[in-house]
């Protein structure tokens, strides 16, 4: 099958088969990341323009060398303000780069569905490296990169999401995506954090750690920001971790080959202890590594794969 | 001037008349409505196979002058009415300066004069500013031209200041219009809070927030035994307690708009910010329970909340975006293709929540059709379809989540106290010009 589309936006709208594609595509590029010299040629000639409306490093320098072991160029533009403080607006900024001749942006931005407004409005490639609380396909892709990897499959797996689900774009991503696959999704977190109706998006709810945890093949633990007990979302970090934190006890419900996956960056102590975050269960830096071949294989696909 | 209308059908909700007859306007009056009229005219408009209705009246309108000229004046958005078959706007009073003053309220009457194509009534402020602090000077107001108040965009928190609104409102007759909105319970919200707000990851306002208000609103008016409308009703729990109210005999009506009527909160999937709008897009459920509260009776008025933004403010991040969307001059097409056309409303039914209704609220002696009475009509082609156009507004603002749209209900002719105000040479004249 080919891929035809000319953006990468969400994986709510993304079918099982061009999610297959995706991940097939990753593979042959991962193995690219174990050569000597990490370098094809398949984007030479190709620009690729970062727009980062939100602070990151892990997804921006993820994206900046998955471009370069392809050869594509790319730059960076980052502002941490609102366009809008700053007197031009969004689609002026993206214009402007737009009209410096490149082919892709790649957008991270604090408001849900930036990407798609851009989308509509450019006629580059857009891909979505985070709009708000909606979505993050390309963690999405990675996260089940990274478990077909070590699991092999991911059709009938029980995956647990704890933390907080309302502000998590990963959460989204990965439910929409573990859903297509055929996996069993149960979301778990205090009930200020589970934003309503979350069950119609195909997933079990539970307030209880334990119960999520209970022969569960994969967790995949979310961060949670210390700002949500200013506004009382929780009552303090310290009854959240009582509650909600991983521990070993814990984690004998699991199945014992449970995977253990963080989207970063680790609040290490409070959602996760070191201990668990460095075990020999725990795949956060494997994600990581596959985070480069998911990301050169939307890249390759949209840029070069895409009959558009 | 004078001017006859032959063989249109007449639909005028007030005296019931259902019928095809001719009217004849001398200066700004109607002199005779009959068969076969002979008088002699200067102007004949061939209305057969039309509806005659009596002029539209808006009472909820944002006019954006003084203040926010960019968005829309007082020419552009009356201009914007008559296209849409309305001849009276009411206008809210979120302009800066606020019309919480005679001052500002003569004005909106002398520009409305000046510059404007139809009428316009302003409604003035509950409180100083639209703060929620102080009462405004109703009586004063109310002399110089105020048709109701409202604190519209703001919903009055202090409830002991709203009571004392309620009540000082009696002296002057006229009703309270409340934003019902809890700003604590809406607080960073920009959708309904429901499945979509969870699959966009938008936070979400809860139809509680909007609930909370009106339970408040109506437990007031039940101390005070005052007057209240509901502005821009929105859910099933809103709707059930104005339901109730009513059937307690209380004094209160309400409006639902046309935009919460055609669209779910569905609609803000494709991330338009033609689609963020105060209160929310609702779910489909609350769309069938205000469809039946309409035909109820428990939903009196139709109203548009036109509300301008610039095209520079609404070309943004949605979440950035300010709410509302323009309405003036797709209402009555989406009255008719929402609610007539699938039976949900006869055209009568429709045409007196876009008329007599609103103007027995406001005590205005518009929205009528009768010998003597002021000659305000829209002559209007049901069966002729029409596409919204972007570049075709006489708003000077485009934000219509209906674009693309094709409509119903082509309005052919507006005619304000005897004149025509809107036709097909006007749109060609107007189209652009601004």
């Amino acid at each position: 099958m080919r891929f035809e589309r000319k953006d990468l936006l969400d994986l709510r709208s993304l079918s099982a088969e061009e999610i297959n594609l995706i991940l097939n595509t990753a593979a042959s590029f991962r193995e690219v990341l174990e050569r000597p010299i990490k370098k094809v040629p398949t984007l030479r000639g190709k620009t690729i323009a970062n727009l980062f409306f939100e602070p990151s490093t892990r997804t921006r320098l993820s994206f900046e060398l998955s471009a370069k072991r392809l050869n594509a160029d790319i730059v960076n533009f980052s502002s941490s303000t609102s366009s809008v403080l700053k007197g031009e607006s969004l689609l002026d900024t993206a214009r402007n780069i737009v009209a410096m001749k490149v082919d892709a942006l790649v957008v991270r931005h604090s408001s849900p569905g930036v990407s798609h407004f851009l989308a509509q409005k450019l006629p580059v490639s857009i891909i979505n490296a985070g709009d708000g609380a909606h979505e993050h396909p390309t963690q999405g892709l990675l996260d089940l990169y990274s478990i077909r990897e070590r699991k092999g499959n991911i059709a009938n797996l029980n995956v647990a999401i704890i933390g907080d689900i309302a502000h998590s774009r990963v959460a989204r991503s990965d439910i929409w995506g573990l859903n297509k696959m055929g996996a069993r999704v149960r979301v778990c977190g205090p009930p200020t954090l589970i934003p309503k109706d979350i069950e119609k998006l195909g997933v079990e709810l539970t307030y209880s750690i334990e119960e999520a945890l209970l022969d569960c093949d994969v967790v995949i633990m979310l961060r949670i920001q210390r700002e949500r007990q200013k506004v009382s979302l929780v009552p303090s970090l310290q009854e959240y971790r009582d509650f909600f934190s991983l521990n070993r006890e814990k984690l004998k419900l699991a199945k014992p080959d449970v995977l253990i996956m963080h989207p970063g960056p680790v609040n290490r102590g409070v959602e996760i202890p070191a201990k668990i975050a460095d075990s020999r269960q725990s795949i956060i830096l494997n994600q990581v590594t596959n985070g480069i071949a998911v990301r050169m294989a939307v890249l390759y696909l949209l840029l070069v794969h895409s009959s558009r | 001037m004078s001017l006859l209308i032959k063989r249109g059908k007449i639909v005028d909700p007030a005296s019931g008349c259902e019928e095809v007859l001719d009217i004849f306007v001398q200066g700004e009056y109607i002199r005779k409505i009959g068969e076969n009229i002979k008088s002699p005219a200067k102007e004949i408009i061939d209305a057969e196979g039309k509806i005659v209705l009596p002029g539209l009246v808006d009472m909820h309108t944002h006019l954006r002058q003084p203040g926010r000229e960019d968005e829309e004046t007082i020419q552009t958005g009356t201009f914007a009415a008559a296209r849409g078959g309305f001849t009276t706007v009411c206008c809210m009073p979120n302009t800066t300066p606020t019309i919480d003053t005679p001052a500002v309220t003569d004005y909106i009457y002398r520009e409305a004069k000046r510059s404007g194509v139809v009428e316009v009534f302003p409604i003035a402020a509950i409180t100083v500013g639209q703060k929620g602090e102080r009462l405004c000077e109703m009586g004063r107001l109310k002399k110089a031209g105020a048709v109701g108040f409202s604190d519209d965009g703001y919903w009055v928190v202090d409830s002991n200041l709203m009571r004392r609104a309620f009540e000082y409102a009696k002296m002057v007759n006229l009703p309270l219009i409340s934003h019902c909105e809890d700003p604590y319970l809406s607080r960073g919200g920009c959708m309904n809070e429901g499945y979509w707000s969870t699959v966009l990851g938008f936070p979400g306002i809860p139809q509680e927030a909007e609930e909370i208000a009106v339970f408040r609103d109506i437990s007031l008016l039940r101390l005070t035994n005052s007057r209240l409308h509901i502005a821009h009703i929105s859910t099933r729990g809103a709707v059930e307690l104005v339901k109730s109210a009513k059937e307690e005999g209380l004094n209160l009506t309400a409006e639902v708009t046309p935009h919460h009527i055609a669209l779910s909160d569905e609609e803000v999937k494709t991330f338009n910010t033609n689609t963020k709008v105060n209160p929310p897009l609702r779910t489909r459920e609350d769309i069938e329970v205000l469809k039946n509260a309409l035909k109820d009776g428990v939903i009196d008025v139709i109203a548009t909340d036109h509300a301008p933004h610039a095209q520079q403010e609404k070309e943004l991040e949605y979440s950035q975006a300010p709410f509302g969307v323009t309405g003036l001059e797709t209402a009555l097409g989406i009255v008719i293709k929402e609610l007539v056309e699938p039976g949900v409303l006869t055209l009568k039914e429709a045409v007196a929540k876009l008329t007599i209704n609103p103007s027995q609220i406001l005590g205005i002696d518009r929205g009528r059709i009768m010998e003597g009475g002021i000659a305000n009509l829209a002559i209007v082609d049901l069966s002729r379809v029409w596409e919204v156009k972007e570049n075709e507004f006489f708003s000077l603002s485009r934000n219509s989540p209906f674009i693309g749209w094709k409509l119903p209900a082509k309005v052919e002719f507006t005619i304000f106290k005897g004149k025509v105000v809107y036709s097909q040479q006007i749109e060609v004249k107007v189209r652009g010009r601004w």
